[in-house]
């Protein structure tokens, strides 16, 4: 073999493998990218604290958070997706309240007519706690026998000390 | 008897009428049925790629009435009830500027194809694999179909299967107003 050839085949060869290595290499990035893809810029923690108050629309009772459904799965990523854009999470929450209405958010909104269901139950103790004082104090002005204790005479003196002196021996 | 305890005898089963009122209101609505707040708002655009490899874009369907209908394979018996009721307002209307796009929801590309076969479904039909025009549309289950006017707002949503007959009167509707 000439020496040029033995050249081609070592560059041929030195080639091969640095191919073989940019593969690898791409291989090793493609893994870690997979890897980390859900992680990315969004927390997993922020995209639970607004899949949390969100209520998956195929669920009774359950938020997004909380279900193992596949339409839970992609409203988390429209979440995550959302997030990683730049969205607040009022805002990412606005959008779900944009396309479901309030019914989407799992506490009812503070204002308008669910504005009750955070009153009346306060309301309702705190009228009970004045009624109960009220009864507890009528309670107590209450005189305690409904008959006055007879007067105790001479007459009643002598009888005790009579009745007493029989029952002591 | 004083006055105070007649009151008493009376504000007591009084007091639970207002707890049968709301009881009556609660157990007569269905907590499945939960209105659209997208009725009368311009309907969202979409681009998806149908089943037979086709862009299925609502914004290039812009001056037609057209209904979006969601649907899966696994939803027996309402998708399967409604899907000849579709085919054939499809076919009755498409020559009047009616357009009927499916949109697969929460389903495996096999058995969606092997329905869209079953019925002989000839309009358009692609899968949302990302769930998000599902989520534009508000869907929470499936049937629900969604009647867009030529203007490109939502004008009616039907929850739970169409029949021949809700789709002639909206479609009939809708086609009754001017572009």
């Amino acid at each position: 073999m000439r020496p040029g050839g033995r050249r081609l085949v070592v560059a041929a060869g030195i080639t091969a493998a640095l191919a073989g290595l940019a593969m690898l290499a791409s291989v090793v990035t493609a893994l870690a990218a997979a890897d980390s893809a859900p992680a990315a810029p969004v927390s997993e923690e922020a995209v639970h604290d607004v899949a949390a108050q969100l209520r998956c629309v195929v669920c009774q009772s359950l938020s997004v958070a909380d279900s193992p459904s596949e339409t839970a799965h992609q409203m988390k990523d429209i979440i995550r997706e959302r997030l990683a854009a730049g969205e607040t999470p009022e805002q990412v929450k606005a959008y779900f309240v944009d396309k479901y209405g309030t019914w989407i958010l799992l506490s009812p909104p503070r204002q308008g007519f669910t504005l009750l269901v955070w009153v009346v139950p306060f309301a309702g103790l705190g009228l009970g706690l004045v009624l109960v004082l009220l009864v507890v104090r009528r309670w107590s002005h209450r005189p305690t026998a409904d008959a006055p204790a007879p007067a105790v005479d001479a007459a009643m003196r002598a009888r005790i000390q009579r009745e007493m002196a029989e029952r002591e021996p | 008897m004083s006055r105070r305890a007649r009151l008493l005898r009376w504000a007591i089963p009084l007091a639970v009428v207002p707890v049968l009122v709301l009881l009556a209101y609660g157990f007569r609505t269905d907590p499945h049925d939960i209105p659209s707040p997208l009725v009368g708002r311009p309907a969202s655009t979409f681009t998806l790629t149908a089943f037979d490899g086709k862009p299925v874009s609502l914004a290039a369907l812009r001056g037609q009435v057209v209904i979006v209908n969601f649907w899966a394979s696994w939803c027996y018996p309402a998708c399967y009830e409604e899907a000849p009721s579709l085919e054939r307002a499809f076919k009755a209307y498409k020559d009047r500027g009616v357009v009927v796009v499916g949109v697969n929801f929460q389903d495996k590309e096999e058995p969606a194809k092997r329905f869209l076969d079953q019925f002989g479904h000839t309009f358009p039909n692609a899968p949302d694999p990302t769930g998000k025009v599902s989520v534009d549309y508000g869907v929470y289950g499936v049937p629900e179909t969604y009647f867009i006017d030529r203007k490109g707002r939502v004008r009616y949503k039907q929850v739970g299967p169409v029949s021949d007959e809700l789709l002639k009167r909206e479609i009939e509707t809708l086609l009754a107003e001017s572009a």
